[in-house]
């Protein structure tokens, strides 16, 4: 027997006027995953979330809950909940009134509700802030209070609208850790919509990377970092340098590319398909890349000279770009690791790069 | 520089001047212990005791009261819907049509109100009055309500729905209580401006449907007693109450920000 998914979304699509928002998109979300909607500002990822919430309707397709479409159904009725980029708090309500609200709307006796609030407030470790009103909380007690709202009568999904975008970077990696626990714990599947591929990737089981209203890719983050399908989500997720060619020979997994200007390099163990002739870009992380005076290469690594061209001390890392013979800049990372500066170069020094066969990863056109 | 600072604060009293000096003068002058308009005499009540005997005055502020609360009520609702519509739809010619009678010269109002009423043969009286009074309250409502609306947030609305409100819960626990200062400035902007209106009143008024504004009127065509600068200055009171309750309400409106 099949395992169904949780949602089904088949084939939705929604124009705005001329605008093509989403364009045929299909997905399948298990229960019980952290699913994120990765991509850049209108590439149709809120879009996507606003018709599954139901403030919308698609022109196209069919939403799935539970193997039901849901697509005719109101959002009051829709058995999941939103956490907004702003929190949505209702002003005029204190904290817990506002907490209690969905099991009103859903006519619990109050006698539970006051209990129920109580146990979500302290779920989010703020019982004191019951007869708060919204306006006197600091952006990451709002943050709580909305999720404690949005899970206090227990929905089979949580949508989250970019909900750490309004928060200053120390306490955004505070919340993620606290999301990735939260669901963890409750195990209620969570679809987060992000244009921060760190966070993406910090808080996904898996991955949609979305661009102009299309799925590009769904993976695992780590197969999209590693092994991205095109040099869009390469460049997307990341930092990656992208030297293009053709592809000359290829036996197995065992390819060689002829990189524009560069020559002949030899890629093993590649996952991609792709055949002889045809234009291809090799994509390679910075961090992959080795960076020395002098590299002394071993068998299975390509290397090339060049110059420091230009240099960012970050702290725990400083990245090198360094300018190949043709040309091409190429960026590198040395981490900082070693006591003092001894291994640091200078803008204009000399320098050798080199990677191992396996570092690279294929993309075609 | 202090010297500027000087000419600013005595231009700015000279303007303040301008604007308050004839109400002072009223006011004055309803405490006066004389028949005339023209010297202290010395301070009395005696004027405000005589106004509650004056059965016509009486009747006139009582049909004010009416009017202005009725037709302050009924704008209030449309004008509310009025303005939720004009924040939800921006179209052009919902604005127009909305805030028109708001530019409109009352004069022409008053004189097309009146054409209207005889040509469905209605008889002039306090009815006639609110109907015209609703007409040009109804865009003022709409305006500080519109206001309101579009300060608020629309994601809260989303967001009720989302967490199990149908349309009309939502309405009335979220969308209803964040437009109330709006809505209520509105109607306290409504009553006064229906409270003290005259032209309008003056073209749609009946026998026996004399309002405050009607009635001082005719009271001055004789002379300006110290009678009517008493109802005057009690007047003035009343739209100063109001008008300060509402500028409390919605201070968006009236600081224009």
């Amino acid at each position: 027997m099949e395992i169904t998914a949780l949602l089904e979304i088949v084939d939705v699509s929604r124009h705005f006027d001329d605008f093509v928002a989403l364009d045929k998109v299909s997905l399948r979300i298990e229960a019980g995953e952290f699913f994120t909607l990765l991509g850049p500002s209108g590439c149709g990822k809120t879009t996507l979330l606003r018709l599954l919430a139901g403030f919308d309707q698609p022109d196209g397709g069919d939403i799935l809950l539970d193997d039901k479409s849901i697509i005719s159904a109101p959002p009051e009725q829709r058995p999941l909940h939103t956490i907004f980029q702003n929190y949505a708090l209702f002003p005029h309500m204190t904290v817990a009134e506002n907490i209690g609200f969905p099991l009103r709307m859903a006519g619990c006796a109050k006698k539970d509700i006051q209990a129920r609030v109580s146990e979500a407030l302290e779920n989010v470790r703020l019982p004191d802030k019951a007869r708060h009103y919204p306006d006197a909380l600091s952006g990451g007690q709002k943050q709580r209070i909305a999720i404690a709202r949005a899970l206090v009568n227990r929905p089979r999904l949580l949508l989250l609208d970019e909900p750490l975008s309004a928060l200053d970077a120390k306490l955004r990696e505070q919340m993620q850790i606290e999301l990735i626990n939260l669901q963890k714990d409750i195990g209620i599947t969570f679809i987060y919509v992000t244009h921060d591929q760190g966070e993406a990737l910090a808080l996904s089981h898996r991955i949609a990377v979305m661009d102009q209203g299309r799925i590009v890719q769904v993976d695992v983050p780590e197969r999209l970092y590693g092994f991205p399908n095109s040099r869009f989500v390469a460049d997307f997720i990341g930092k990656c340098n992208l030297l293009e060619g053709n592809v000359r020979e290829q036996q197995g997994n065992s390819v060689t590319v002829e990189l524009d200007g560069l020559g002949p390099v030899h890629v093993c163990r590649s996952e991609t398909k792709c055949v002889a002739g045809s234009r291809c870009a090799l994509t390679l992380r910075p961090e992959k890349i080795r960076i020395a005076a002098n590299v002394s290469p071993t068998e299975d690594e390509s290397h090339f000279s060049g110059s420091v061209h230009d240099m960012l001390y970050l702290g725990d890392v400083t990245v090198y770009i360094v300018a190949l013979s043709n040309g091409l800049l190429l960026e590198a990372l040395l981490a900082n690791s070693a006591s003092g500066r001894t291994n640091f170069f200078e803008v204009g020094d000399s320098v050798e790069v080199a990677w191992s066969c396996d570092a690279g990863h294929l993309v075609l056109e | 520089m202090r010297k500027k600072n000087v000419l600013l604060w005595l231009s700015a009293a000279l303007v303040y001047l301008f604007l308050y000096l004839p109400l002072v003068i009223v006011v004055v002058f309803s405490f006066n212990d004389s028949k005339l308009n023209a010297e202290w005499v010395g301070f009395t009540w005696k004027w405000y005791g005589k106004l509650l005997h004056n059965r016509e005055m009486l009747g006139a502020a009582m049909n004010s009261l009416i009017i202005a609360t009725v037709s302050a009520g009924v704008a209030t609702i449309l004008g509310t819907l009025a303005g939720m519509a004009m924040s939800q739809y921006r179209l052009r010619l919902l604005q127009l049509l909305v805030l028109a009678p708001i530019a409109m010269p009352e004069i022409l109002m008053g004189v097309s109100l009146l054409v209207l009423f005889i040509l469905v043969n209605m008889t002039l009286g306090l009815m006639s009055i609110m109907l015209a009074h609703i007409t040009f309250c109804i865009g003022f409502v709409a305006l500080s309500v519109q206001a309101r609306m579009s300060s608020m947030d629309p994601a809260l609305v989303e967001a009720a729905r989302d967490l199990g409100a149908s349309p009309w819960r939502c309405f009335r626990e979220i969308t209803l209580p964040l437009l109330m200062p709006g809505i209520l400035a509105g109607a306290l902007m409504a009553f006064t401006l229906s409270i003290d209106d005259f032209v309008i009143t003056f073209f749609t008024a009946g026998v026996g449907s004399s309002t405050l504004p009607l009635q001082i009127y005719s009271m001055v065509k004789i002379a300006v007693t110290p009678e009517v600068n008493a109802v005057s200055t009690l007047l003035m009171l009343l739209t100063l109450v109001v008008i300060t309750a509402a500028s409390r309400l919605s201070p968006t409106i009236f600081r224009g920000e």
